[in-house]
Parts: C-alpha cells; sequence; structure tokens
C-alpha cells in the first residue's frame, strides 16, 4: 500500500503504558546528555568522565585462580541464598578494614550491601518521604542525588571549600531549613578525597561538623568510597570513628578491590540496621553469596593491603599528571581542584561558558568529562566539569587534556561572540 | 531472489547519535532475524575493514546516522572494498546530508521550502555577532528554527520566538557543528515520508503525522516512547497527502537517493507543505517512524529490510 491509498488515520502508540506511570517516573526520559555519554565510551574517545577504578592494575590470573579454588571448596555455599545482613565471615574482614580509619564496629553492626550504592537507597528509602529534606554537600556525589531524586527527597545543598563541607554553612542550612518549619532527616557527606570536588574535611572541621549535627539531633550519613586512596598520608580517621549513635558510615570494594563485584557495606546504630536489614530483605532477598565470598576469599588469601598501595600509587602518576596537564595547558581563568587523593579534579571554566553545553564540542574533539550540573540537585553547577583520572594512561590523560584545552578556547570565543551559555547561574 | 549468505548491519558510529543508530542496528538485525536472516551488527571501528576482508558479507545495511555514516564516508569506503551495500550512494548522502545543499536543489526542483540563511560561526566572529543577529531578524523575522548545517536527532536545533533567544540558540547549534541553517519557522503539521524502491522505482510510505509534546519534537520527544502521539497515516486532506508523497520521491529523485530515504516536512494551515530536511539513514528504532509506517501500510518491517538487503547484493558494489 502507499500513499495514494491510504486508510483512515490511526494513533500509534510507542508506549500503551503512558499515564500509569509513577510521579518519580515523570523524569525518565531520553537525553541527549545520555546519548554523549555512549559515545564516550569508545575507545577513540579520551575519556575523563566515569569514575571506573583501574581492576587491569589487580593481579587478574590470581584473582581467577582464587574464584576457581572458592567454587571447588566451597561452590554449595558461594552459589546459595544467604542471610540479608550479609556473610558473617566477610563482615568480620570488614570490621579489619576498617580500623585503617580507626573504625571499631562488631559484624553485627555491619549491614552487606550491593555496593555502596544500595546503601543509599536503602538508607533513602527508611527515611525519605516525598518532600524531605537531606543536606549535602555542593556539589555532591550524583548516584547520591540519583537515589535521593528517585524518593523525591529535596535536597539542600552546604557549601564547601578546599577544606570540605563548612561548618558555617552548615549550621545555616540547618537552621534555614528548620525556621521554614522542616526538619533535615540526615546530612549525606563525602568527607575524603570527595566525588566530584576532590577535597578533603580537614581534620579541624571534623569535631565542629559532628558537634552541630549532635546539637541539631541531625544523623551523618558518611560515604567513603576513596578513604583507603590518600596519595600523600595515612587515612583520616573517620566521622563514625567519633560518634557511633550519630553517624552510618558506609563502605565499599569497588575502589580498593573491583567494581564488578558489587559488594559495599553500612555500619549503622542498631536500630538503623535492623531496619537496612528489612529494607534489603524486600529489595533484592539477599546479596550475592558468590560476590561476598570472593571478596572474603581476596581480603583472607590475597595481599589486599598490597593491592591498596599499587593502586595509590598509580592514581597519584595520573593525579601528577592531570595537574601538570592543565597547569601547562588549561586557558586563563580556569582553576581547578588539587585532590589528596581519590579520582577527580574539579574544573571550574572561565566565567560564562558552560560544561554541559560545551560537551557535544567536545565529544566531537574526542574529549570526554561529566558536567557539574549533574551534582546539583537544581541542576546548576553548569560552570564545572568532573575530571576523572583513574583510567586512561598518563599519555591520554595528557592528550585528553590538551583537546579539552581547545574545546574550552573555542567556548570563550563563543561566549565573547554570543554572550554566557544557557544554563549558567 | 538473491542469496544472502552472510549480512552485516552497521550502526554505531562517533557521532552524538551513536545510542540512536545502536538501537536502530539492533532492531534491524532482529527484524532480519524474524524473517529467517542471520546478521551482525558491527561498528564503524578500526575492526571493521579487517572483518568485512575476512568474511565479505553478500551486503551490508548501514545504520549509521550523523556524521560518517550519512555524510557518504562509510558508503565511500564500503564502495573501495567493493562490498555491496543499502542506500545511497557517497555522493547522493554528501548532498542530503548537508542541509542547506539538500534544500537548495529540492528548491530548484520546485518544492518549497523555508526561507533560510547559512553561516558559518566565523562570519559571526568576524563580522560581529550582534551586527549579523540584527541582519538575520531584519531579513527573516520571527519565528525562527534554528539547526546544525549537518546532523540529525534535533541535537542542537531548536525554535527562536524572540530575538533575545536567538544568541543562546546559536550557541546551542554551534555545539554540534560550525554552520548554522537559520529558517525562518513554519508553524504546523509536522509529518515524515518514507520512501522506498524495491526495483520498481522509488515509492512514499503512509506519511507519519507526529505531534510533541510541550518540548516540541526534540531528542527526548523522539526517543522516549509515549513522549510523541503519531498518527499514520497523517491526518491531512487527501490532495495534501499526495503533495507531500510527491514531494518525498521527488526529493528521493532529485538528489540521485537509492533504495530507501526519510523526508520530514511541515504543512501550513494553508495546506502547503514545506520540505525540510531528507535522512538517507533514517531511525529504525521503536519509536522511528519509517518502521512505523511500514507496518502501519502492512508491509512487514523485516521482510522489507531483506529486501532492500537482495537488491543490493544483486546489484554488487
Amino acid at each position: 500500500m502507499t500513499a495514494e491509498e491510504q486508510p483512515a488515520s490511526q494513533r500509534q502508540r510507542t508506549d500503551p503504558y503512558v499515564g500509569q506511570y509513577a510521579e518519580r517516573a515523570v523524569g525518565m526520559v531520553a537525553s541527549e546528555i545520555r546519548a554523549l555519554f555512549a559515545v564516550a565510551a569508545r575507545p577513540e574517545i579520551v575519556s575523563l568522565a566515569g569514575g571506573s577504578p583501574y581492576v587491569a592494575a589487580l593481579p587478574l590470573d590470581g584473582v581467577g585462580d582464587m574464584i576457581g579454588q572458592l567454587i571447588a571448596d566451597r561452590g554449595e555455599v558461594a552459589l546459595q541464598y544467604c542471610t540479608a545482613q550479609g556473610d558473617a565471615g566477610l563482615r568480620e574482614r570488614i570490621c579489619d578494614v576498617m580500623t585503617l580509619e580507626e573504625i571499631r564496629a562488631h559484624p553485627d553492626e555491619i549491614v552487606v550491601t550491593v555496593g555502596s550504592q544500595q546503601a543509599l537507597d536503602l538508607l533513602t528509602r527508611i527515611f525519605i518521604d516525598p518532600g524531605d529534606v537531606i543536606l549535602a554537600e555542593a556539589p555532591s556525589y550524583v548516584g547520591a542525588l540519583g537515589a535521593f531524586a528517585s524518593y523525591q527527597a529535596t535536597v539542600v545543598h552546604v557549601a564547601m571549600d578546599e577544606d570540605g563541607l563548612i561548618p558555617e554553612a552548615l549550621e545555616e542550612a540547618i537552621g534555614r531549613t528548620t525556621a521554614a518549619g522542616r526538619r533535615a532527616k540526615f546530612l549525606y557527606t563525602v568527607p575524603n578525597f570527595h566525588n566530584p570536588a576532590g577535597v578533603t574535611l580537614a581534620a579541624g572541621r571534623r569535631h565542629r561538623i559532628l558537634g552541630i549535627c549532635q546539637r541539631a539531633g541531625l544523623l551523618v550519613v558518611e560515604d567513603n568510597p576513596y578513604g583507603l586512596l590518600g596519595f600523600d598520608a595515612e587515612p583520616m580517621r573517620a566521622l563514625r570513628a567519633d560518634d557511633g549513635e550519630g553517624v552510618v558510615y558506609l563502605g565499599t570494594f569497588s575502589k580498593t578491590f573491583a567494581a564488578g563485584v558489587r559488594v559495599g557495606w553500612a555500619v549503622a546504630p542498631a536500630a538503623i540496621r535492623d531496619k537496612l536489614i528489612l529494607a534489603a530483605e524486600s529489595a533484592v532477598l539477599c546479596h550475592s553469596s558468590f560476590s561476598q565470598l570472593t571478596v572474603r576469599e581476596y581480603l583472607t588469601a590475597q595481599p589486599w593491603l598490597e593491592q591498596v598501595k599499587d593502586f595509590r600509587e598509580l592514581y597519584r602518576e595520573r593525579r601528577d599528571a592531570t595537574l601538570n596537564a592543565l597547569e601547562t595547558m588549561m586557558p586563563p581563568g580556569c582553576h581547578w581542584t588539587r585532590p589528596g587523593g581519590g579520582f577527580y579534579v574539579w574544573l571550574r571554566l572561565p566565567d560564562g561558558v558552560n560544561a554541559k553545553a560545551m560537551l557535544p564540542r567536545a565529544i566531537s574533539s574526542r574529549v570526554a568529562y561529566v558536567p557539574g550540573t549533574g551534582f546539583y540537585a537544581d541542576g546548576s553547577g553548569g560552570q564545572y566539569a568532573r575530571l576523572c583520572y583513574s583510567l586512561p594512561s598518563p599519555d591520554r590523560i595528557r592528550e585528553g587534556i590538551r583537546r579539552l584545552a581547545s574545546v574550552i578556547e573555542t567556548e570563550i570565543e563563543l561566549r565573547d561572540d554570543f554572550g554566557p551559555a544557557p544554563g549558567i547561574r | 531472489m538473491y542469496e544472502l549468505d552472510r549480512v552485516v548491519v552497521l550502526a554505531g558510529g562517533l557521532s552524538a547519535e551513536r545510542e540512536v543508530s545502536l538501537r536502530s542496528g539492533h532492531r534491524v538485525r532482529d527484524a532480519l532475524a524474524e524473517a529467517g536472516i542471520d546478521a551482525v551488527v558491527a561498528d564503524a571501528d578500526a575492526e571493521l575493514l579487517t572483518q568485512l576482508r575476512a568474511d565479505p558479507p553478500s551486503a551490508v545495511f548501514p545504520v549509521i546516522h550523523g556524521a560518517s555514516g550519512e555524510d557518504g564516508a562509510i558508503r565511500e569506503v564500503l564502495g573501495l572494498l567493493g562490498t555491496p551495500y543499502v542506500g545511497s550512494v557517497a555522493s547522493a548522502c554528501q548532498m542530503a546530508f548537508d542541509k542547506p545543499t539538500a534544500k537548495a536543489l529540492v528548491a530548484a526542483a520546485g518544492v518549497t521550502t523555508p526561507t533560510s540563511v547559512t553561516l558559518p560561526r566565523e562570519t559571526f566572529h568576524d563580522l560581529g555577532a550582534a551586527a549579523v543577529i540584527d541582519l538575520i531578524i531584519a531579513k527573516l523575522g520571527l519565528p525562527l528554527y534554528i539547526k546544525p548545517s549537518r546532523g540529525g536527532s534535533a541535537l542542537g536545533a531548536g525554535p527562536v520566538h524572540d530575538a533575545a533567544e536567538l544568541p543562546r540558540a546559536l550557541l546551542s547549534c554551534f555545539a554540534y557543528g560550525d554552520i548554522a541553517l537559520i529558517e525562518q519557522f513554519i508553524s504546523g503539521t509536522e509529518v515524515t515520508v518514507g520512501v522506498i524502491d524495491l526495483g520498481q522505482g522509488p515509492r512514499a510510505l503512509p506519511a507519519v503525522e507526529i505531534v510533541p509534546g510541550d518540548g516540541g519534537y526534540d531528542y527526548a520527544a523522539r526517543y522516549t516512547a509515549g513522549k510523541t502521539e503519531f498518527y499514520v497515516p497523517a491526518r491531512l486532506p487527501a490532495e495534501v497527502a499526495a503533495q507531500v508523497a510527491r514531494i518525498a520521491v521527488a526529493t528521493h529523485s532529485v538528489l540521485g537517493l537509492r533504495d530507501l530515504s526519510r523526508t520530514d516536512l511541515i504543512v501550513d494551515e494553508t495546506g502547503t507543505a514545506y520540505f525540510l530536511e531528507v535522512n538517507v539513514s533514517p531511525g529504525m528504532t521503536e519509536t522511528s517512524t519509517l518502521p512505523m509506517a511500514l507496518e502501519a501500510s502492512g508491509q512487514a518491517f523485516g521482510s522489507i529490510c531483506v529486501r532492500l538487503l537482495e537488491l543490493a547484493a544483486a546489484r554488487g558494489a
């Protein structure tokens, strides 16, 4: 049949369930940014975007042998259900890991989760009704903001500087929230080698932050994926180490072992822990026994702490390559943080240049980063970009920053011609 | 009937339309599988030539959108390899992919297209953006529609209703390309018409009417199922439906296109149809209009893909 012989027009339904989705699904739409990230994954692109660990540095043969032996010896356990709280042996090992940050915990206090992302989801699930307030650093981890948004939380950002969260800004935010007749349910913070800002909460501020939260009755959620990946000093004392009742600590093996095993954990006061276990049961019944026993075996039989040291050296070299390249290549008007560990540099672009608007040109120039807008609940932060140096080699980092500098120079010219980019706040 | 021993669906690429292309490619592969043809999806990367040389396919079905897929580059390489492929030859793609060139050629054949100007960003820089913008508005008036001269999926494209919006729209446009096509905005019914040539000459499929939500037919509206309503055939008077079909076939012929194309048009309140652009590698996703038009007209998408591959294989390189 062709155009000359048409029947009556019919409406084509590409989704028969339109109108039936929950309100929280309204924003789940195709996006240009996601389309651009699909290109960023190609090897032709120097990706300074995703926060992926360099797992190629692991002793993969040894890990493979270890997993083979695990299945041979304990396959009936590794391939079976387990409890929602997680494998008891792994929880013991986790307690050992946390002593490096001076946390003294009992295995019963720990809930194993699918990465620390699931811990964020479960915490938000048990604390947040739509519209409830969460305080979080400005900027804040995009994955946490995504979890908060999925439960329709209201995020109030709290300013940071090069020493991390600013105590006065926290007090002010608590006061402002209270004055509005609302109470924040918790403070979400990434104190060490912050994602995306790259800064660390100064030792001198830690007690002040805890004191402010204690006085306000505000629970602290301490998310610490990068704490063992400091380049220049021993790991800092965790917030949890100083307040066992007021802090929920989230950890993960994604950065110190392998992101693919998806094993994280939460250490929480007993009442919260019990609810987390029940919430985990309803979410996933239990976590992967195989992954948990793999991590347990890795911590028991492999020189994991030596591997962490290797990771630190590797990431230090890449951090240095990033900072040197930025120093020599970035045009005037750019500013960036100098992380003492972790994966990220937070780049501030010249006034009037928008990292989100610039991304298509960057991808065309074969370099990728994450625009700052993803790290603010209100979509501000357009003047910032997160650069992640964990995955590319130092040579690729230099090449990527060379390309990025050229893109920024073009954007400066466009700004001068047409005015500030859309979305600059 | 030509035997299809091995079929490669070419999808991906490095443009911003990579994700869409991969979805198109997987859908074509699945439709071919339903029609009894095993096909593999391959990316346009450093492995491709080795792969095509080592195991030459009967034919390639390119569904790479955006640059390299639609500007003729990949097809030129397929020609160098002597690999048969579905779709237009490189020289025709070059003309079709460059929107101002396609507009000029189609207009010369008597088709109405919105009045426009085409300007590279250097012109704004060299002559002063404000002065050039003033000239544009004085000449074309408002509202306008801005889009990169090359590219698709509405990336970097959008309407301008107020003079103050034009600099920002140009910035968005220049993020995706260095040349802007600035058209008078025509308000009306948005339609798209697929053209298929199965060996008996190009024939128009029923027009698909596009009714986007409040945000217009932007990227999200195109690729989020349910965000846009489609009517097939378009709710047009018979004479207008015939007119848009004629324009689509004329476009296909004037530009020397082959096998398949999709022409986008807008019909204003007087019933005048305006040519907007033509696609030599139309989207084949679940929300794309060409497969929709095929299915709505009773033609199985998979069997049409098979027929196009058979024609390509029989035609040779």
